[in-house]
């Protein structure tokens, strides 16, 4: 594959690009590389006990000389470097995200703002309840607010991230299924699913059965009721599903599962579709889990942290992980005292700093959170709409929040959907999910969001109709995309083969000090 | 609403483009009985303004003028304003993980660069791009343990943080893992000669903490071989990494968990934190968490790609190492960042200042009568202090002069309620600690 | 392409017998549809191996496959050579890169599996099954 183009080349593709253009990317090295002996960032104020020799005081046995290999850099240098970094990234705040699954959506500000409040950002997770009021306060609001969303009845917010709160969840069904007499064997999983879903079945002790979703890209009823036997203690549903499709049948489901013992589970990874529209407690769901770093807009910040509380019905409540925020006339406690609780899942009380953002995030919205979900479907069903009639769309079922299209027509030019999304990167947007869900071969998964304005929305419809036409006349272009950033595709197969984890000195692919390659993109 | 950019009239123009008369058109496929015809009963629409009073009036519920000497796996310590500049760039805050590597090179480089900078605090060959926080990697670390050895009962150590082993209790529970815990000697040291030789046979790894719970600095060589020599494997586990400082690094360990909080991490009553597992080479298609290599494109130039993927739940499915996605890569990259301006003589001079204040707080309070220290074993910058009374009884007098105290033990070890671990740190005053040690003093002075 | 004097599994290991040694590797069909190797795990000389059982695993960049043995045996010799070099797999999957040599339970076990010629029309038939 040759990904050298030439400029005129890059010129001539880049006329009909609206968003973006190039402009200069500063080269930076590894910060190890401009590591000088005697700099240094940081300056502390002189010590008002008498020093003590660390070496004296450890003795051999425990001393060390010296970090070696940390670097010496000062203060500018280290803003220069990690400034330089970030302008490599791209960003929610640069443009549309459409990332299916992933709600890259808008990071409202004042949430940082507050999050670093003296007071809240200081506080101590083993600090006496007596001052800690505000944190037990905040925590019992946003519980509040998220059983009213969901129409739940209970809610343990230690789970750390979605995966954590899959897993807690099974293990709130395990305990409910073991008080009444067997954990039975088996969890049952759409062939839809997330990766994650069959993962933390596994780790909570179960085994994994997977159903077939039908020609229409939901679960058979008269199929699905032969597999809820004895031995299923749930099944494990995302509602809309991975194909952004609302499951019409939810509430029999739940009652064919209910009849027979066992418990419904709905990952809530696209809770931003129904969020003030529909409630899962309504709608028959026992147990569930939110991811707060989607629907409820805390930052993902290049991959964490996140938050995935878990709400419950009321036959789940007494096995919920230590501790529980308690509140009794006006104060709150934390309460460890529960005999048949599944445990802790993590240290402390789980990721504060990210149940604060959700706070305020729910709080600026109200009940007009309706509208964010209303904004989001209305989104990606205009996408939807206007590019239809471009790229394959293998479940033609109305779409809620996003919505998933194949490469089946560009597959015809030798075009599939990873070389799309590479070629949408040079058109200024970050690529949509490629790839999944499993049961739709070359997927284009697009979830634009609320946060998309109309006029953001018609410059990515633009620019995947250009991509298309130029699938059918310049394949090539599109294979070796992207064309514009500062690397082409890495050779992920020599880093997978022998793994280059750290910096060493000395030890380097390019070691002197980092080899200067032109990557001034030509303005268009 | 100010965060959607939309128009009623752009939204009637796109319902048109659509061909639907109205937005309820958009959700037919959801039966009418489950579609909620009243609004929400939820607090707000708030202003920025009104937001920022609410969170105002919460932080002032809490211990603002107090001054405390916790930590107990959570410390405080210095942060700068350029870690806090740095990290609140868009490009940083509002991106995905890097799975797009041509768009993510900040991302990705500064993960490289975490990597690195934990191998090196650690002396082992490899570190992961972080996890959740120290709780859960130490979790996963036995799991990676018993992958590897095959065995399935793990040693712990009493004196590691006692919820980190409640979250270990909990995997383990249903993944067919035997958690044996073993005590400690009066220096505050494990007590390894207190497992039995049947323990080892099947052990997968011993777990030790240092400094442990107790602030005690363990003795991992021996530990490391009779580990070694039982074919388990030596699991050290680190709340405390500033300690790297100027305490010998676990190099003899085969697996080291750890919480990078420390450094420039807020408290932030419990997270979200930095959990790191850092390894030997031979191990690393065993550890869990992303990882990002370094490697180059078509054209020769420098980049860096998430790799080794093929450990992770996306592709696994069931048979994943761990059912782990996200990292803490917006934390990690703060833990970059504060490091680099500490720098080499910056976490050594910082690590010094911390052992000079805990000594000279354990100098003031054992001078109390009736005050002393347990435990015989170094320490960094927390210790156990034994009170003639129950630390909770002292506490709340402390609470009344704006002083959180000592952690008293029995919160996690029953019997232990005279015993409370106390912290100092760079950012706790000389004033301060002897503030408390006069507070102390008067309090045992007056009797009940 | 596919040598006639090997056996192979619907699972895609090839299997060639010489005396009582059966000699294991995973087909051409295989190490394309995984695409560029980057990571080969095997056994231990000396493990005892059910017909069926999983004794490795094939991994590229973005998808693991298990390595099942198609005759019961005992592990007598493994290609470590892979170790440092795992493109070998898609470079020379029926000769050089072969995975585990085993001293066979029962030899006659080998004439269970299918020949060259049933093979090619099983992929053939799985081929036809994805494009339609």
């Amino acid at each position: 594959m040759n990904q050298q183009h030439s400029t005129t080349d890059i010129e001539a593709t880049s006329n009909g690009i609206k968003k973006a253009r190039g402009h200069v990317s500063q080269n930076e090295g590894l910060i190890f590389e401009k590591s000088v002996t005697g700099k240094r960032g940081i300056e502390f104020p002189p010590l008002d006990v008498p020093a003590v020799d660390p070496v004296k005081e450890l003795g051999a046995e425990f001393s060390r000389g010296g970090v070696e290999g940390f670097p010496e850099v000062s203060e500018i240098e280290v803003i220069r470097h990690f400034t330089r970094l970030s302008t490599w990234n791209y960003a929610i705040d640069l443009g549309m995200y459409p990332l299916g699954s992933c709600t890259m959506k808008y990071n409202p500000r004042v949430n940082e703002f507050v999050a670093r409040l003296d007071g809240l950002a200081t506080e101590h997770p083993s600090q006496p309840d007596s001052v800690s009021q505000g944190c037990l306060r905040i925590m019992h609001d946003l519980e509040k607010c998220l059983l009213e969303i969901t129409g739940m009845d209970g809610a343990s917010l230690e789970p750390v991230a979605g995966a954590q709160g899959e897993l807690t969840g099974l293990l709130l069904i395990r305990a409910y299924l073991e008080s009444k007499g067997s954990a039975r064997k088996k969890v049952l999983i759409p062939d839809s699913a997330h990766g994650t879903n069959p993962a933390s079945v596994v780790i909570s002790g179960y085994e994994v059965e997977n159903i077939k979703s039908n020609e229409r890209g939901q679960i058979d009823i008269a199929h699905f009721r032969q597999f809820v036997t004895e031995d299923v203690a749930a099944l494990m549903i995302t509602n809309p599903s991975t194909l952004g499709v609302y499951e019409e049948n939810i509430a029999e489901i739940a009652a064919i599962l209910h009849e027979r013992g066992a418990l419904l589970y709905m990952d809530g990874a696209n809770m931003n579709a129904l969020a003030g529209i529909t409630r899962p407690g309504d709608f028959g769901v026992d147990v569930m889990h939110l991811n707060l770093h989607k629907t409820f807009s805390t930052p993902h910040g290049g991959g964490g942290p996140g938050a995935g509380p878990v709400l419950i019905k009321k036959i789940l409540e007494p096995f919920l992980p230590v501790p529980v925020v308690r509140e009794q006339n006006g104060k709150f406690t934390l309460d460890f005292n529960r005999p048949q609780s599944i445990g802790r899942v993590r240290a402390y009380c789980g990721n504060f700093g990210v149940l604060l953002r959700a706070l305020a995030y729910t709080l600026a919205y109200g009940p007009g959170i309706r509208q964010a979900t209303e904004d989001a479907v209305l989104n990606a069903n205009y996408i939807r709409k206007h590019l239809e009639n471009f790229y394959d769309l293998p479940y033609n079922l109305p779409s809620m929040h996003e919505v998933v299209f194949s490469d089946a027509r560009q597959k015809k030019h030798g075009v599939n959907t990873m070389d799309i999304a590479k070629r949408l990167i040079d058109y200024g947007f970050h690529p949509y999910t490629t790839a999944f869900p499993l049961i739709v071969p070359g997927a284009l998964m697009i979830e634009p969001t609320e946060s998309e304005s109309k006029e953001e929305c018609d410059l990515f419809i633009d620019a995947m109709r250009a991509i298309a036409a130029e699938a059918e006349t310049n394949p090539e272009l599109v294979k070796t995309a992207p064309h514009a950033t500062r690397v082409g595709r890495l050779d992920e197969v020599a880093a997978a083969r022998r793994p280059i984890l750290r910096w060493k000195p000395r030890q380097h692919l390019d070691t002197t000090p980092h080899k200067i390659v032109n990557t001034v993109v030509p303005t268009a | 609403m100010r965060y959607l950019p939309k128009s009623q009239s752009e939204r009637r123009e796109m319902l048109h483009a659509i061909g639907v008369k109205s937005i309820e058109g958009l959700f037919e496929t959801i039966p009418a009985k489950y579609r909620l015809s009243d609004a929400l009963k939820l607090p707000g629409p708030l202003s920025e303004m009104e937001i920022i009073d609410y969170f105002k009036a919460r932080a002032a519920e809490n211990s603002r003028g107090y001054t405390s000497f916790l930590g107990a796996g959570v410390y405080q310590h210095v942060r700068s304003v350029v870690t806090d500049a740095l990290v609140q760039r868009g490009e940083f805050l509002t991106s995905y993980t890097p799975y797009q590597a041509e768009i993510s090179q900040g991302t990705l480089q500064a993960i490289f660069e975490f990597q690195t900078l934990m191998s090196q605090l650690t002396s082992q060959e490899v570190a992961n791009a972080s996890m959740y926080d120290g709780s859960t990697a130490l979790t996963e670390s036995v799991l990676m343990a018993e992958r590897l050895t095959r065995r399935h009962r793990v040693l712990v150590a009493r004196t590691v943080h006692p919820e980190y082993r409640q979250v270990l209790a909990t995997y383990a529970k249903h993944l067919g893992i035997e958690v044996e815990e073993f005590g400690f000697e009066p220096s505050g040291q494990i007590d390894a000669a207190s497992i039995r030789a049947d323990s080892w046979k099947e052990a997968a790894a011993i777990v030790v903490q240092s400094p442990n719970f107790f602030g005690v600095l363990e003795s991992l060589g021996p530990i490391a071989e009779t580990a070694h020599q039982h074919g388990a494997l030596l699991i050290d586990c680190i709340t405390e990494p500033l300690a790297l400082g100027i305490v010998k690094p676990p190099e003899e360990a085969d697996i080291v968990a750890l919480e990078a909080q420390s450094f420039g991490v807020p408290p932030s009553y419990g997270g979200p934190y930095v959990g790191v597992i850092a390894t030997r080479d031979k191990f690393v298609r065993q550890m869990p968490g992303r990882l990002a290599g370094e490697t180059t494109d078509a054209a020769g130039r420098r980049g860096f790609c998430l790799t080794l993927a093929t450990r992770e739940q996306h592709i696994r499915r069931e048979k994943a190492t761990s059912n782990i996605c996200t990292n803490e890569a917006l934390y990690a990259l703060v833990v970059t960042i504060h490091l680099c301006l500490l720098g080499k003589d910056g976490v050594r001079e910082l690590a010094a200042q911390n052992l000079s204040k805990a000594h000279f707080a354990r100098d003031v309070m054992k001078r109390i009568p009736g005050v002393t220290l347990p435990f015989s074993g170094k320490t960094f910058n927390e210790f156990v202090v034994e009170f003639p009374r129950p630390v909770k009884q002292i506490n709340e007098k402390l609470l009344v002069e704006k002083i959180i105290g000592p952690l008293a033990l029995d919160k996690y070890y029953p019997g232990q309620e005279k015993r409370g671990l106390m912290c100092a740190t760079e950012v706790t005053p000389r004033a301060e600690i002897e503030r408390l040690a006069a507070a102390v003093k008067k309090i045992l002075q007056s009797g009940t | 392409m596919y040598p006639s004097d090997f056996r192979y599994t619907k699972d895609h290991e090839w299997l060639q017998v010489s005396g009582a040694t059966g000699t294991i590797g995973i087909t051409d069909y295989a190490q394309n549809a995984l695409g560029d190797v980057v990571f080969v795990e095997l056994p231990k000389v000396g493990a005892k191996l059910k017909a069926g059982e999983v004794f490795g695993t094939v991994e590229s960049v973005k998808a693991v496959s298990e390595v099942f043995s198609p005759v019961a045996g005992e592990v007598t010799e493994v290609n470590s050579e892979l170790t440092n070099r795992p493109e070998q797999i898609n470079q020379d999957p029926h000769r050089s890169a072969w995975l585990v040599k085993l001293k066979m339970d029962n030899p006659q076990d080998a004439a269970k599996l299918m020949d060259a010629k049933a093979y090619q029309e099983y992929i053939a038939e799985k081929e036809k099954e994805q494009t339609a």
